[in-house]
């Protein structure tokens, strides 16, 4: 599971491991039978009903409302609305991976374990102890806050945002910056965590202050995974722009909301044509630079 | 010293690239900052300020009585259940279309070799549904999740339902690329020996591709369910049921001790669903 493919929209990182084959022990087994239970447990618990999913009813329905949205509507009005749609949606994108960026370099450096109170940089210092403890705090506060801003999803994010400052792109911005802040926070930590150690050794045996190792031994390393995935997510946050609309936040998705809710349908699938092709070329523009910078 | 510093390790730098795009970041920056609105005053304006406040005091402390947690017990389990019918929708929406769109299932390779290489005709249709199948995926999983869930939403009605559809049909696009690249990605040497022993097309795929490409599929589709969770939370926000309905319906009444107490249950949940989906695939 690795390459862009496996990290489409969900936030987490999955593991690039290979799952290694366990065996079928007593333990694992009633494992197993909890989730079954679990499963089945919220199946009945709840009342969606498979046989009224696939009923001929509901079938007919998507078909009816499928068949309304042809042909789409090309007139120059809704072109123009649709591009500008498209780019406000780039440009809540940009600016919001671009906050987020700001935000996750900002707090990065106090969440990183090897950068603030353990491993090389700090194994020569006399009074381990108080001191220590006292350089755990701001890490742990940084933790937690980053934990704070990803655990939110963007969409709830979004309409907090458009309760504080308004309707617009302005909460779209926000939203994308605080919650991918979070999750570029906790990737650029776990990147700088992961540093090859033997460029820090060998600039501490010259003699380097902490700052100067800073500079020549850790950010060099780190920064090209930085730019990687902050690509990636900016990738991931066109998506998300095109869509924070529907909860009043600007961009294609605010076109679309509209557009359903006053059943023009034939000026939804001109949108959803931009969304395609908006979501589409970014994925290109996204392979183009991460070859050319990595 | 100056010859082992990073800049003269690398190719020469005499490309135009560098400057170019940073003069394109500066016009797109601008642009941006201009067509997104960007007003950070508002924080600090009386208005601003007073909404921030009586959001921040609002979530504290959240609405932990009984009658609303208990209230909140149906839409938890509806979220749940949401994203594991969607989960299965996709499996079966992706799963079909990913045999059809892997190349060396369908065009090339040992399993189509013998059978298409001379027959242009024969070949153009196997590409005609290669392409097919891929463009399906693609525009499946382009349009997001929740421009499915609102159109569902209009054509079926609120409710669970267009969550699970919409699940459903994105994820599905999703899993179908994945898993053909993980049917692309198979070793082919116990196929070759299969194929020289003699056993015909099916069988090669039931005991040459699929036994290799089960692990991984699990493995994916699990993960999926656990994206499938957090987006079924949220779903509802534009009507498509589970506990994202009653963040809308929280958020507009301004009941922000409530909000606070559904995030405490989405993240719980989440949580709780990713041990469970990390055990599970433990056992793989």
């Amino acid at each position: 599971m690795t390459g862009p493919a496996a990290l489409k929209t969900c936030d987490t990182v999955p593991s690039s491991k290979g799952a290694s084959p366990k065996a079928l022990t007593l333990k694992n087994i009633l494992i197993l039978g909890a989730v079954v239970a679990f499963f089945v447990w919220s199946y009945r618990g709840a009342e969606i009903h498979l046989s009224q999913l696939f009923s001929r009813d509901s079938f007919e329905q998507i078909v009816i409302y499928a068949k309304k949205l042809f042909p789409p509507d090309f007139s120059s009005v809704v072109i123009q609305e649709a591009l500008k749609g498209t780019v406000e949606t780039f440009a809540i994108s940009f600016m919001g991976t671009l906050m987020a960026v700001t935000i996750a370099l900002l707090i990065v450096f106090f969440a990183s374990r090897n950068l603030i109170y353990s491993g090389l940089l700090y194994e020569m210092e006399p009074n381990k102890g108080w001191k220590r403890i006292l350089r755990m705090v701001p890490y742990l506060i940084a933790k937690s806050l980053l934990n704070l801003l990803r655990t939110i999803p963007e969409m709830v994010w979004a309409l907090i945002f458009v309760f504080l400052v308004g309707l617009g792109p302005f909460p779209g911005v926000l939203a994308l910056g605080v919650h991918t802040g979070g999750v570029l926070g906790k990737l650029f930590a776990e990147v700088l965590e992961d540093v090859d150690s033997q460029p820090i050794e060998a600039l501490q045996a010259t003699g380097a202050n902490r700052l100067q190792i800073l500079f020549y031994g850790i950010l060099p390393q780190v920064v090209p995974q930085f730019i990687s995935y902050t690509l990636y997510r900016w990738e991931v946050n066109i998506r998300v722009a095109a869509v924070l609309g529907l909860v009043g936040a600007g961009g294609l998705g605010q076109r679309i909301h509209i557009a359903i809710s006053l059943f023009l349908e034939n000026q939804l699938l001109t949108f959803l044509i931009f969304i395609y092709a908006l979501v589409t070329v970014t994925d290109y523009l996204s392979a183009y630079l991460r070859r050319r910078f990595i | 010293m100056n010859r082992l510093s990073p800049s003269s390790i690398r190719p020469s730098p005499k490309s135009h690239f560098p400057y170019l795009f940073a003069a394109l970041f500066i016009v797109v920056f601008v642009d941006s900052w201009r067509r997104a609105g960007i007003d950070p005053t508002v924080f600090f304006e009386a208005k601003g300020r007073a909404a921030l406040w009586k959001f921040l005091t609002g979530m504290f402390p959240p609405d932990l009585s009984w009658p609303f947690l208990s209230l909140m017990f149906r839409p938890t389990l509806e979220t749940i259940q949401i994203s594991l019918l969607g989960t299965i929708i996709a499996v079966m929406i992706g799963f079909p279309l990913s045999l059809l769109g892997t190349n060396s299932l369908i065009v090339r390779g040992i399993l189509n070799d013998p059978e298409l290489l001379g027959a242009p005709v024969r070949r153009t249709l196997r590409y005609a549904l290669y392409f097919t199948a891929r463009g399906l995926l693609s525009l499946f999983r382009s349009i997001p999740e929740f421009v499915w869930a609102f159109m569902f939403v209009r054509a079926v009605g609120l409710g669970p339902f267009p969550g699970v559809l919409a699940i459903g049909v994105a994820y599905g696009g999703m899993l179908g690329k994945v898993y053909s690249e993980i049917f692309e990605g198979v070793n082919h040497r116990p196929l070759e020996a299969l194929q020289s022993l003699g056993a015909n097309k099916l069988q090669i795929f039931f005991y040459g591709w699929f036994p290799q490409a089960l692990p991984n599929f699990v493995s994916y589709t699990l993960y999926r369910w656990e994206c499938a969770v957090r987006a079924s939370a949220i779903l509802g926000l534009v009507g498509a049921g589970g506990l994202g309905q009653q963040i809308e319906i929280s958020m507009r009444m301004f009941n922000f001790s409530e909000v606070m107490t559904i995030l405490i249950i989405l993240f719980s949940m989440v949580a709780a669903v990713d041990y469970i989906s990390a055990k599970v695939r433990a056992l793989l």
